[in-house]
């Protein structure tokens, strides 16, 4: 346990995986009785161009060409975009939220790195 | 489309204070929860079974639709119904992979749901006997599910929040859609009318249920609440939905199957509500424990359709397999 | 009444996207993956709206004020024109694939042709349509594939399914007399010209399905003519009931 904020620690290898980690929970302490399970996509929809793709939930799917088509199923039903990329869930590595104290606090600090440091004339105009 | 109290989950947790404080700073700074945050496992317990059961009410609420979809008695009507009742598929689809954020699979969540240890919304055990139920379901129960999903937008764990803005922006059209059904019903022939009286009869009660026990027999929505899974009370969420529900209701000219419903000026801090009759609680249980008209069926309905699609799922992973192998022996 | 020919063959085309749609409405629910209820459901509506637009029209062409809802409710039977092939029940997944990629193979070329139509009410269907059966080949011929080459018990499957099916194609480049006049007015597409593009379309996908199309000596034709098999009356029963119990009601 650490100070200022940090809840809980777990080992590196655990806290680094996708952000979805088959199995870190089961409801049930049997083996659950199903096959092999098909796997998870997450989807991301351009909604128009000039913009960026942007993650809009996920899917089942047996390979990228099926997952291609339920995202297109499900999540575009309403004309929500003209472009889909869909990603397995398990090729995603996050950063630790329990880390994040070293990871983002650090840049809170350097103010330098934003114009409003600096002090200019007014006469000077827009810059 | 579900409302529900929460039935059955677990909030205990066994954290220490010290960690227990720290993350209810966080929720009383409405600070979102993301999947990944430490969290007390009572938290996590309470989500994946509320999650769960929300998602399972939208598959097994897509069973008592979907029975009228090859009866639908207008081309437009099918197409409404149709559109619905895939929005219910849909919106369980959004909510399991919530849940999958937290680490259980949705076949786990399946399993779950088909060995009858998951619960769903009650009111899919009822069954739809006639076109005007469809219309009933619309009103009643999508505008019951509506109360509850609106709050559920602003729930402090950042995959739910997010699966119900989308859900809550397209149900919009669910409600209507069904009070529109009401409303052509009323003003048709009389034989009309008297299926949605009937539809109406039928399906108050259980609409009511649906927001669960009152909140003195409601035991863990104080936790869920301070945790911000849950915003309103049970008994909050059904008065606003009745006093929303009673002037419909009169606008179509049936009325309410409650003799002692009344208007009362001093309800709601002064701002006047109606006062309803004795719920039948042990109706509800029953219904809830698996003795409702159609509890068997449903949980059949939805087996069936996975043990039968088995063959299709492995058919899919043999095929992926093999296109792997195929590239990789092309390498 | 404007053009009967015209008429008959819409009443046609409208009966065959109806009761496609009506089948895959049955899958709503049931469907063996969450996401297939959602594509099924999706191709239900394109069909559904399409068999509007031309139950529409053709309630026009005929100007006898008659609906939609009229024309695809207080037909019977015999007087439904849809292909058999539409109305064979569901069976499983493999055969609902298969009669879904069978029939979009068809639309599309048609379609891609009815563009050209003298007709510009029926270029904006086919313009929408297109695309649609464009998809549709599309899902189904994915799903043919990986259970025609899945495993042993999908292949077992597809087959079954298309020794079941197969003998129902030949009737999609089959004309009825008001489809040949409608052809020859340079209004609707010439269906027995169709079938070198139905071809083109179905054969990479069953090739990657392990599929091969048998030869039908003797296949099932009557749709046109309303002589249809004993499936499309309880089909019927169930889309007309309300229409029928309540003469003349508002839904």
């Amino acid at each position: 346990m650490q100070k200022n904020g940090r809840l809980r620690w777990r080992p590196r290898s655990e806290a680094g995986a996708s952000p979805r980690t088959p199995g870190y929970f089961r409801t049930n302490d049997e083996e659950s009785e199903m096959k092999e399970e098909t796997p998870l996509w997450e989807v991301f929809i351009r909604p128009r161009n000039g913009l960026a793709h942007r993650h809009v939930g996920s899917v089942h799917a047996a390979d990228a060409v099926l997952a291609l088509d339920a995202a297109r199923d499900v999540y575009t039903r309403r004309g929500e975009g003209n472009s889909i990329w869909v990603v397995p869930s398990a090729a995603i590595t996050a950063s630790d939220p329990d880390h994040a104290d070293e990871t983002f606090d650090p840049t809170a600090d350097k103010i330098y790195r934003h114009p409003t440091f600096y002090d200019i004339p007014e006469d000077v105009g827009h810059m | 489309m579900y409302s529900q109290g929460l039935i059955g989950a677990d909030s205990r947790t066994g954290e220490s204070e010290e960690f227990l404080e720290a993350f209810q700073k966080r929720i009383d700074a409405e600070e979102k929860i993301e999947p990944k945050d430490a969290m007390p496992e009572g938290y996590r317990r309470t989500l994946i079974r509320q999650i769960g059961q929300h998602a399972h009410s939208e598959i097994v609420g897509m069973l008592p639709e979907g029975n009228w979809i090859t009866r639908a008695p207008s081309l437009k009507r099918k197409a409404a119904l149709l559109a619905k009742v895939q929005d219910e598929g849909g919106h369980g689809l959004y909510l399991y992979a919530a849940a999958e954020t937290l680490g259980v699979s949705r076949e786990q969540m399946t399993e779950e749901l088909h060995s009858g240890r998951a619960k769903y919304s009650s009111i899919f055990n009822y069954p739809t006997l006639s076109w005007a139920d469809i219309g009933a379901i619309g009103w009643l129960v999508d505008g019951a599910a509506i109360m509850n999903q609106i709050p559920l937008c602003r729930c402090s764990f950042g995959p739910y929040a997010r699966a119900m803005i989308r859900i809550c922006k397209e149900e919009s059209f669910h409600q209507r859609q069904g009070y529109e059904i009401m409303l052509t019903l009323c003003r048709g022939t009389p034989e009309q009318k008297e299926m949605a009286q009937d539809a109406l009869n039928r399906f108050w009660w259980p609409a009511l249920m649906m927001f669960g026990p009152h909140d003195k027999d409601s035991a863990h929505s104080e936790q869920s609440m301070k945790w911000k899974i849950k915003r309103f009370s049970n008994d909050q969420l059904r008065q606003k939905f009745i006093d929303a529900t009673v002037p419909q209701a009169e606008y179509l000219g049936l009325s309410v199957p409650d003799p002692d419903l009344r208007w009362d000026p001093e309800l709601n801090d002064g701002k006047g509500g109606y006062r309803h009759g004795e719920i039948d609680w042990d109706e509800f249980w029953r219904v809830v424990k698996g003795d409702g008209v159609m509890n068997r069926d449903r949980i059949a309905a939805r087996r069936k359709a996975w043990e039968e699609g088995a063959w299709v799922r492995e058919a899919a992973l043999a095929h992926a397999e093999k296109r792997k192998a195929a590239m990789a022996a092309a390498e | 009444m404007k053009d009967e020919n015209l008429f008959n063959a819409l009443i046609e085309l409208a009966d065959d996207h109806s009761i496609l749609c009506h089948r895959l409405g049955e899958w709503c629910g049931h469907a063996p993956i969450l996401e297939e209820d959602l594509a099924l459901t999706n191709m239900a509506l394109d069909l559904i709206g399409t068999a509007r637009n031309l139950y529409t029209y053709a309630a026009e062409i005929e100007g006898r004020g008659r609906s939609e809802d009229d024309l695809a409710y207080l037909r019977n039977e015999r007087q439904f024109r849809n292909l058999l092939m539409v109305e064979r029940p569901n069976g499983d997944f493999a055969h609902t694939m298969l009669r879904q990629l069978f029939f979009a193979a068809f639309m599309e070329p048609y379609w891609q042709a009815a563009l050209e139509s003298r007709d510009e009410t029926l270029r904006g269907i086919a313009g929408k349509a297109l695309k649609e059966m464009g998809y549709h080949i599309r899902h189904a011929g994915e799903w043919v594939i990986r259970l025609g080459d899945g495993t042993e018990e999908s292949a077992e499957r597809m087959q079954a399914a298309m020794e079941a099916l197969h003998i129902y194609v030949d009737e999609l480049f089959h004309s009825s007399p008001a489809a040949e006049a409608a052809a020859k007015a340079g209004l609707l597409p010439e269906r027995g010209a169709l079938r070198t593009a139905w071809l083109e379309n179905i054969t990479p996908i069953l090739a990657e399905a392990r599929l091969e199309l048998p030869e039908a000596p003797n296949p099932q034709i009557g749709g046109r003519a309303g002589l249809h098999g004993e499936d499309l009356g309880h089909i019927l029963c169930e889309m007309q009931y309300l229409q029928r119990s309540h003469p003349g009601a508002t839904w």
